[in-house]
């Protein structure tokens, strides 16, 4: 690439609810693996996506204890993320929006992210190449 | 002429909201802009031939370049032998490529 690119991805959904929260982390995944740099801004049910206390569990109607279960939490994958890009020396900045994650109870959020308003996603907009809003239904 | 990438992620048996999504793809390809629409989640259950899948067809005869993302195509056990006339299946990654290009991106 002859000039470092930004691409801006904005997310509603929040985890555990739709396909379009996982398809919105393969966008960023694939964006860092051709070596783009990543902004996200994450609103409304969204900010719980990298909430540090998601924790597996168990599942007794399959009878099955929590490391059986293997129950994907998305903040795993969010920290994949994040290291992917750390490894690739690409910058992914994460951020939530703030009143949305008091709002939900859902400030703590995992090392990498930060929080923000929807003046952080102005400003994405402003200096990405392009930008992708992914609206919940 | 602008360049637009349509991303549908519904199917047009859920809402018919996404037959509007394609007509407003349709007419702007229409007037002779390029436009990709790309499926993907349920998106791609109308690429599978079937009496939704004509809505698909029309795209592409009037220039409408139609793909299916073919991991979601996977997930619903979709062979790409069963695609709809004109429907290609294609990697997620092209998103990224046209996003990179500048496209003018919608999601529905």
């Amino acid at each position: 690439m002859p000039q470092q690119k930004t691409l801006t991805f904005s997310i509603t959904d929040p985890p555990y609810e739709n396909a379009r929260s996982t398809t919105a982390l393969r966008l960023i995944s694939l964006a860092i693996e051709r070596g783009y740099d990543v902004n996200v801004f994450a609103y409304e049910g969204a900010v719980a996506l990298p909430f540090a206390k998601q924790a597996p569990h168990a599942n007794a109607v399959h009878q099955r204890d929590a490391a059986e279960e293997n129950h994907p939490n998305p903040k795993d994958w969010i920290a994949a993320v994040l290291a992917e890009a750390a490894t690739r020396g690409r910058k992914l900045d994460w951020v939530n929006c703030g009143l949305c994650a008091d709002e939900r109870g859902v400030s703590e959020s995992i090392p990498g992210t930060r929080r923000g308003s929807p003046a952080d996603l102005l400003k994405f907009v402003e200096e990405s190449h392009n930008t992708l809003v992914i609206p919940t239904k | 002429m602008a360049e637009y990438l349509f991303i549908a992620s519904r199917d047009p048996f859920e809402s018919e909201e996404v037959k509007h999504f394609y007509g407003l793809a349709l007419g702007l390809a229409q007037e002779s802009n390029t436009v990709t629409l790309f499926l993907v989640q349920n998106g791609v259950l109308p690429a599978r031939t079937s009496s939704r899948s004509k809505l698909l067809t029309n795209l592409v005869a009037n220039g409408v370049e139609v793909l299916a993302d073919d991991f979601s195509l996977r997930e619903r056990g979709i062979p790409t032998s069963r695609l709809a006339e004109g429907v290609k299946p294609a990697s997620l990654g092209v998103v990224i490529d046209q996003l990179a290009l500048g496209r003018k991106a919608l999601w529905n």
